[in-house]
């Protein structure tokens, strides 16, 4: 009996390719607890690391004793930096062209510094080890403001480099300057602000915040001294690239180290970097032959790793009186803590900040950003977003809110005078960027509509002018430009290697797929979405594909996740390499059924004749004969691996719009409405899309309005724990509406730009406008974040408006 | 995070509890719900050699109704209080105010009677005892005596208790007939210390003020009392100004500390704000 | 070291184990038997990773003694399924893409389980109160209180059917 011919439509629909809300392969072991991720790894033999932390924030170490430590029963060892000092791997190098110590080498530099490391039995008896190791320090002056650092007087924090003029990134002007970057063409951007009718000056501070993913760092390393192998599980973003230091760090040949992230519970940046933790681990596990582990604990995790931001910025607008803006230009004073460890592309010691011109025709454009060591934790990672541009999109946005009050514009009307249009893409910004495609004006009038924008700004009026209206009401809009999918290798790598990414898919004789990839997903559904796209490229259904990250082992080199990379760059690798494929599996198909290729037509899961229906070869047919009866001349199998260097960011883009409700009691704000239209180009699961966006916008939410990391003028931080650092609950968190729309990527093979980050960069300024606006009939043009109850209070107060 | 090595001890009396606090020495620290116990044990600024864990002691559960008094085991836990018809239909500020506790979780291993005895200002039901006149039953070596809520805050993390005496009960009486009654707390998220609180019970004798009360939570080195703001009402017909006036009374007993929640002229305003509003619902609830 | 033996009933099974009075019932139930469904998060009892059903109360096992759990019943997520069906709870999160990175979800679970055994049928604001002792940092939640619905319809509708 012949089965019942498919439509098109339902073979589409059954391979469940891209555009399909596909629920997610990966959930089935995380719902039922099982789960990998480091902490579940449990070896025979294994030991526990445990690391001592310096209480104070500037200090010299004058005597370390470990005898109490070493005295208690079940504790191996306990090493300094004395005991890494012979192996040279007391200080290490980080990815911004600095060095960072290991564990203290004589001074520490910052508060919670790992100063000696202990490994003992289990994590009870290191923890006790850690309590009973002594340390004296001698205090020094703690520098915690970047602009004090920068006084000449100001204490020598680096005795490191001393005499060192020349840094990383260009010359050093002062004991704690690192670098200064500059981008953009000053003489022209001051002849714009010399002529102009109009100029606004904002001063802000972005604050440090910390990504702080549940899952907190750590590692499982695991030396085999007979084969001389090293595999350590790792929670890191970038497996690959990690294997590159180990193997420059401990000498152990790459080929004979393995590095595997695991299941890893949350990201955000947090798991970029190397941090000490790991290379101590590693190092005790080599030393002592057995396998170590390291589990961070939360107070170390917001203490020590990767912080974000801590950028204060100085912006100015040049503008014609009825607001075309004519000029851009900012300085930036970033306080980079004790070790310049910045998670960015070697060339670019700010990131990509210099994506600062916006969504905005702006002519002439420069930048300033300069880097200043203070005693805290180094770091400065992208939090969900791509290098430093969540920074970049909070200063233009804030700087066109503050010259439209001072035109008295609307903030959309403003907005719209300055878009770049439809037609100018690809359009090459003032400061060298080449954004790809954007249709920003169509996105803003479906919000403006969406919301009934001209009905909320009555209705703020009529409350403005109601003395008794318990509540101010604030509207924010943001019109954001993202510029992610670093990046071509000419001008992006990480310590020498080209932020290039990769995919190899294997067809199984049988017709279903394994592809590998050289990325790693923490919770972005990349085992879901990869496969969505292996299934569109070459008719196999998602549900027989696997995906595979995060094994240096069985892994291509790829650079990792993060800065919104995995779809842009991965995601063209998988497209490219099942475009190999494709093309193998045409010569075969035209071999098995005796035409030429030419006259093959593919359609969704098979090539057939054209012009005759009946004659066709599904992928599964052609994977057979792949292995079985290949055409003479033509390798067996069906295997491509395709390592994608893009030729350009993408440039996704967004408008978020939010209404706020201050309480003039208590400066409590709550999110009345947040409506975020997201265009990602082209968009492969939408469930997944909305579930990125969902957590983006709440993880902006969080630094907007409560997240901080307090320092005394000890450098002691304030709030290291979930009872103070904010963490937003189910309560808290307001509801998101979603829109889109689809501009795709020109240059991508799928068009896709990526999106897990653009909720997170585009509320974090939708947010701040809200509560400015609140305040703006007042004239006020800038409140810093975050937007807590305590400060907005303070701010009633001030403006005299407080109940 | 660890908690240091401790001998442990689960008595299954109050007599066997007072016993073994009386005879292990002073470094024995009563563990309740352990949810501010156990995190300081972990963060090593609590090292106890010895825990007794009150948690299997039947008698200290549950609300018993004997004559007009309300009787509440010490180790009832929040969500318990939560769900106590005695409670709800007789002292429904408890139940109310205990829903700002903590979060679920917590609130199933989190006590009554652990939040009074810790001492801490930052909690909730210093506050609310006082509010309901409560009485605590406080047992030791040398037998059973009873301490009004007003005599046993005498400072932060210190109250009437001894290092060898156990609260077992804590005993209020029914609210007057159609009270209102309030816990207004500002807290910056799900599961945090108030930043200002205050809990308000009221009745009304036709349209003026027959009973009052107000109280502060974190507003100072013990909860407090706003005697003051309560005379400002006290046989009353309450309106917006004398309202106001009650509430900047309340503020001037606020002694706050500073901390990332605000400074002390924050939290006093907001002790202010708390007061007001905590009026006018008690005030929206009284008949 | 005062080490005790603790008897309770895991998952269904009887056990009996020697255990460290100061170990924490997650690490017990992680390293002892092994059972890394709950996981640590915050320590100091905001998150809720580590949340198991203790007797028929949802408790966050970083702050509780193993020892403390001698004689009781103790709930995993690892025992949520039975006889290899899912719970409604799993299947929703599963449908409604109520979780990301899945490190919160086994405390999530768990929580939702025994929010709707104690209130079959919750309205948004009493699912969005009673998670509130979990933290999540992947979904905003949305799609988290959306599953919890949905499995309260799954659960009326499987008791409906064997009534």
């Amino acid at each position: 009996m012949n089965a019942p011919v498919k439509t098109l439509e339902e073979r589409k629909s059954e391979l469940q390719g891209m555009g399909d809300s596909r629920l997610r392969k990966e959930d089935a072991r995380f719902i039922q607890g099982k789960g990998q991720y480091c902490d579940d790894i449990k070896l025979p033999g294994m030991l526990h690391m445990d690391i001592v932390r310096s209480p104070v924030a500037h200090g010299r170490i004058k005597k370390i004793n470990k005898d109490p430590a070493m005295a208690i029963p079940g504790v191996h060892a306990v090493l300094t930096a004395d005991d890494l000092k012979p192996l040279n791997l007391h200080w290490m190098p980080t990815l911004a062209g600095d060095v960072a110590a290991v564990l203290a080498d004589e001074k520490v530099h910052f508060q919670m510094q790992e100063v000696a490391i202990v490994i003992a039995d289990d994590r009870y008896i290191a923890a006790d080890a850690v309590e009973a190791v002594e340390v004296e320090y001698e205090e020094l002056p703690v520098v915690i403001d970047p602009y004090k650092a920068l006084e000449p007087d100001a204490p020598v924090l680096r005795e490191d480099l001393a005499g060192k003029t020349e840094g990383a990134h260009g010359p050093r002007d002062h004991h704690n300057h690192i670098f200064t970057w500059e981008a953009g063409d000053k003489s022209a951007a001051d002849d714009a602000f010399a002529n102009a009718p109009v100029t606004v000056s904002q001063h802000m501070h972005y604050p440090r915040v910390h990504p702080c993913p549940l899952e907190t760092c750590g590692c499982v390393a695991s030396f085999d001294p007979v084969k001389g192998e090293l595999t350590t599980w790792m929670t890191s973003q970038a497996p690959h690239v990690v294997r590159t230091v180990v193997s420059m760090l401990s000498g152990v040949p790459e080929s004979k180290v393995r590095i595997i992230s695991p299941d890893i519970g949350g990201g955000f940046g947090n798991k970029v970097g190397v941090y000490p933790g790991y290379v101590c681990a590693i190092v005790s596990s080599i030393v002592l032959g057995r396998p170590v582990k390291w589990s961070e604990d939360r107070i170390e995790n917001i203490s020590t790793t990767a912080f974000a931001r801590d950028y204060h910025m100085d912006g100015h607008l040049a503008a014609t009186e009825d607001g075309k803006i004519l000029g851009l230009k900012v300085d930036v004073v970033a306080d980079h803590g004790a070790f310049d460890a910045c998670a960015d592309p070697t060339k670019f010691p700010a990131g990509l900040f210099h994506i600062c011109s916006g969504s905005y025709d702006i002519p002439s454009a420069h930048c300033s950003v300069k880097g200043v060591y203070t005693n805290k934790a180094p770091g400065g990672v992208a939090y969900r977003c791509s290098f430093r541009v969540t920074e970049a999109v909070y200063l233009i946005e804030r700087m066109v809110d503050v010259l439209a009050q001072k035109l008295n514009m609307d903030k959309a009307e403003i907005r719209k005078k300055n878009f770049i249009r439809k037609e100018q893409f690809p359009y090459t910004s003032a400061f060298g960027f080449e954004y790809d495609s954007g249709d920003y004006h169509t996105a803003l009038e479906k919000v403006l509509d969406a919301v009934d924008y001209k009905a909320l700004r009555a209705e703020q009026e009529q409350k403005r002018n109601d003395p008794n209206c318990p509540t101010l009401m604030g509207i924010g809009l943001v019109t954001f430009t993202e510029v992610v999918g670093a990046g071509p290798s000419k001008i992006c790598d990480i310590l020498g290697v080209g932020m290039f990414d990769s995919c190899e898919i294997r067809i199984h004789p049988t017709g279903s797929a394994i592809a590998r990839m050289g990325t790693i997903t923490q919770g972005q559904g990349h085992q879901t979405t990869y496969a969505q796209i292996i299934a569109s490229e070459l008719g196999i259904p998602s549900e027989v594909i696997q995906v595979e990250e995060g094994d240096t082992s069985t892994a291509p080199y790829g650079l990792g996740t993060y800065g919104s990379r995995s779809t842009p760059v991965a995601g063209a690798a998988i497209a490219m390499a099942a475009r190999k494929i494709h093309a193998k599996a045409r010569k075969i198909a035209a071999h098995l059924l005796e035409v030429a290729e030419g006259d093959l037509d593919w359609e969704i899961d098979r090539f057939k004749v054209r012009g005759n229906e009946e004659q066709f070869k599904t992928m599964a047919d052609i994977a057979w004969a792949a292995y079985n009866q290949p055409p003479e001349g033509l390798e067996p199998g069906l295997e491509a691996v395709h390592y994608y260097d893009p030729p350009n960011f993408t440039y996704p883009f967004g408008i978020y719009l939010c209404v706020v409700d201050i309480d003039k009691g208590t400066g409590e704000s709550s999110i009345r409405r947040f409506y975020a239209l997201d265009d990602c180009g082209t968009r492969i699961n939408p469930m997944i899309i909305d579930g990125q966006i969902h957590g983006g916008l709440t993880e902006g939410f969080a630094v907007a309005m409560g997240q901080q990391m307090p320092f005394d003028e000890q450098g002691n931080l304030m709030g290291n724990t979930l009872m103070d650092y904010f963490l937003p609950t189910a309560v808290e968190t307001p509801t998101w509406e979603t829109d889109y729309t689809v501009t795709p990527s020109p240059h991508h093979p799928i068009g896709a730009k990526g999106v897990a980050e653009s909720p997170h960069v585009g509320s974090i300024p939708t947010f701040n406008s809200a509560v400015v606006d609140a305040f703006a009939h007042l004239g006020v043009t800038h409140i810093d974040m975050p937007h807590t109850s305590y400060r907005v209070w303070k701010k009633l107060k001030e403006e005299g408006v407080q109940l | 995070m660890i908690p240091p090595s401790f001998e442990y001890h689960r008595p299954s009396s109050v007599e066997e509890a007072v016993g073994l606090l009386s005879s292990l020495g002073s470094e024995v620290k009563i563990l309740a719900g352990g949810h501010s116990l156990l995190p300081m044990m972990k963060l090593r600024f609590a090292e106890p050699e010895h825990l007794v864990d009150i948690n299997r002691i039947p008698e200290l559960k549950g609300v018993r109704v004997i004559g007009d008094d309300i009787v509440i085991g010490a180790m009832t836990s929040e969500n318990a209080v939560i769900a106590d018809p005695v409670l709800n239909a007789k002292v429904p500020l408890l139940p109310e105010a205990a829903k700002n506790i903590a979060d679920p979780q917590v609130r199933n291993r989190g006590t009554i009677g652990g939040d009074i005895a810790h001492g801490d200002p930052a909690n909730d039901h210093p506050a609310l005892a006082l509010a309901c006149d409560a009485i605590m039953t406080v047992v030791g070596p040398n037998g059973t005596r009873q301490v009004p809520a007003s005599e046993f805050f005498l400072g932060t993390y210190w109250t009437a208790l001894e290092e060898t005496d156990i609260l077992t009960e804590i005993t209020v009486k029914a609210f007057p007939q159609g009270a209102g009654y309030a816990y207004k707390k500002l807290k910056r998220k799900t599961g945090d210390w108030a930043t200002a609180a205050c809990a308000v019970v009221v009745a009304l004798s036709g349209s003026s003020v027959s009973h009052i009360r107000i109280t502060l939570t974190n507003l100072g080195p013990t909860a407090l009392r706003a005697y003051d703001a309560e005379s400002i009402l006290m046989g009353q017909s309450i309106n917006d100004d004398l309202i106001r006036q009650a509430a900047a009374k309340a503020m001037e007993i606020c002694d706050p500390a500073e901390d990332l929640r605000g400074d002390a002229e924050y939290k006093t305003a907001m002790a202010g704000q708390m007061v007001q509003r905590a009026i006018n619902e008690a005030l929206a609830k009284a008949s | 070291m005062a080490k005790q033996i603790v008897k309770m009933n895991l998952n269904g099974q009887e056990i009996e184990q020697l255990v460290d009075s100061r170990t924490l019932l997650v690490h017990f139930l992680r390293e002892q038997m092994n059972l890394t469904g709950a996981h640590i998060g915050c320590e100091t009892s905001q998150c809720g990773v580590c949340t198991v059903d203790i007797d028929g109360e949802s408790v966050k096992s970083c702050t509780h003694l193993a020892v403390q759990c001698d004689g009781c019943e103790v709930k995993t997520v690892e025992g949520l399924a039975e006889g290899g069906v899912l719970h409604a709870v799993q299947e929703a999160f599963y449908e409604e893409h109520g979780l990301q990175c899945g490190y919160c979800t086994p405390g999530m679970l768990m929580t939702s389980y025994r929010l709707l055994q104690d209130n079959p049928n919750p309205t948004e604001d009493e699912i969005r109160i009673g998670l509130s002792g979990n933290l999540c940092r992947c979904t905003g939640y949305q799609n988290i209180v959306k599953a919890v619905k949905s499995a309260a319809v799954k659960l009326q509708q499987k008791e409906s059917a064997t009534a």
